[in-house]
């Protein structure tokens, strides 16, 4: 076929529609956080005293974390998916997270006598941590990564891994709700870890699964 | 490339959106054009036809076209989707390469030379259902208008559209995977 017949059909099908990939990307973001809610209401519930928990500095700062972490890799996704699309100041957003529970972090260790640490960064909940984030993540995730295919990820794998972290910060402000470890020491290990373990599987399915 | 092709490539590209076909087929065949001076220049060695590269070009950008933000330019974008899938056509023949983004702005327009190879998109069409085939066949190498190949098989306009536009779907996801033959 030569290429100008190949421009015949592609130009009789120009009718054709498709939804706008940056209005697609609004929907997917509502229907992952519909089906992370689901999950994590089914399972493990917010805990009995969040009222009472929302009054403190500690319990409060592990939604900023998190929701700063899925707002900052919803805006790198978006630009990923997009061919030609600039990525460097959403890229550089995504220092945000980190460098908050970092900061976080050095004033616990001021906060807190270093006898403390240990046990708080290990908490009681680790274990919970790295099985139900990952879990209420895993449906976000298979959204985003379907977004990926319906858009034009130019590098996959990159674009897979960031799938993982919205995931992971979306399922990560669900479970802040459930656990009862608020310090930054426990969140900047097992949250750290839980998010980890979506993003290589975001890798793993920019990889295998987002082809284009 | 100057600023003025831009405006107009991206003007041509939003009416299209909106059902243009005349400015549609205006689009490609400059897009083709400035593609294929773009992917001749890159393949220096053998073993990757350009043309291949150019069609499958074409197709991505046509069934991707829903990506494209149509406040941004519209060259950046088909550039980064020919970057793409020429390292796809190196990759999938054992070859590695590293291309640079600035080398864009050197492109000139090339018209298509005939080839004696077959082309990979032929034996991603002998893939496709006979019912896609045929209709996919009939509108682009026999050049049929919706309508005559309605008239031709007998079947509805709307049933022409639906085939043609799964074969297409078909045939880029067929390219974005690799496969050109029947399985």
């Amino acid at each position: 076929m030569r290429t100008d017949d190949l421009i015949k059909a592609l130009d009789a099908d120009a009718r054709s529609k498709a939804m706008p990939l940056q209005s697609a990307w609004w929907m997917a973001a509502g229907a992952a956080a519909v089906v992370a809610a689901i999950v994590f209401l089914l399972t493990i519930g917010p805990r009995p005293d969040f009222m009472a928990a929302a009054h403190t500095m500690r319990f409060l700062s592990k939604f900023v974390f998190t929701i700063v972490l899925a707002v900052s890799a919803f805006a790198l996704i978006r630009a990923l998916s997009t061919p030609g699309a600039p990525t460097g100041r959403a890229m550089a957003g995504m220092i945000a997270a980190p460098l908050l529970v970092a900061l976080a972090v050095v004033l616990e260790l001021f906060a807190l006598p270093e006898a403390d640490w240990g046990t708080r960064m290990v908490g009681s909940n680790m274990m919970i941590c790295m099985g139900f984030i990952p879990l209420i993540g895993i449906g976000p995730l298979a959204i985003f990564l379907w977004m990926l295919r319906y858009g034009a990820p130019t590098r996959p794998v990159l674009a897979g891994a960031v799938a993982g972290l919205l995931a992971g910060g979306l399922a990560a402000t669900f479970y802040a709700a459930h656990c009862f470890d608020d310090s930054p020491l426990f969140v900047a290990t097992w949250y750290t870890i839980a998010i980890a373990i979506l993003a290589l599987l975001g890798a793993l399915g920019g990889r295998f699964f987002v082809r284009w | 490339m100057t600023g003025k092709d831009e405006a107009e490539l991206s003007r041509l590209m939003r009416a299209a959106i909106a059902g243009d076909e005349k400015a549609y087929a205006d689009f490609l065949h400059r897009i083709a054009a400035l593609v294929r001076g773009f992917v001749r220049r890159k393949i220096v060695q053998g073993g990757v036809d350009p043309e291949d590269v150019v069609q499958e070009t074409l197709l991505a950008i046509h069934v991707k076209r829903h990506t494209w933000r149509q406040d941004a330019p519209v060259l950046p974008w088909v550039y980064a989707i020919a970057r793409f899938k020429l390292i796809d056509a190196f990759r999938r023949r054992g070859r590695r390469i590293e291309i640079d983004v600035d080398d864009i702005a050197e492109t000139f327009a090339e018209p298509e030379q005939e080839s004696v190879s077959e082309r990979d998109i032929n034996r991603a069409l002998d893939g496709l259902s006979p019912a896609q085939r045929s209709v996919v066949s009939a509108v682009s190498v026999e050049g049929r208008s919706i309508g005559e190949t309605a008239a031709k098989f007998g079947i509805s306009e709307t049933a022409v559209r639906v085939s043609l536009h799964r074969g297409l779907a078909a045939i880029a996801k067929r390219f974005g995977q690799g496969r050109f033959g029947r399985e």
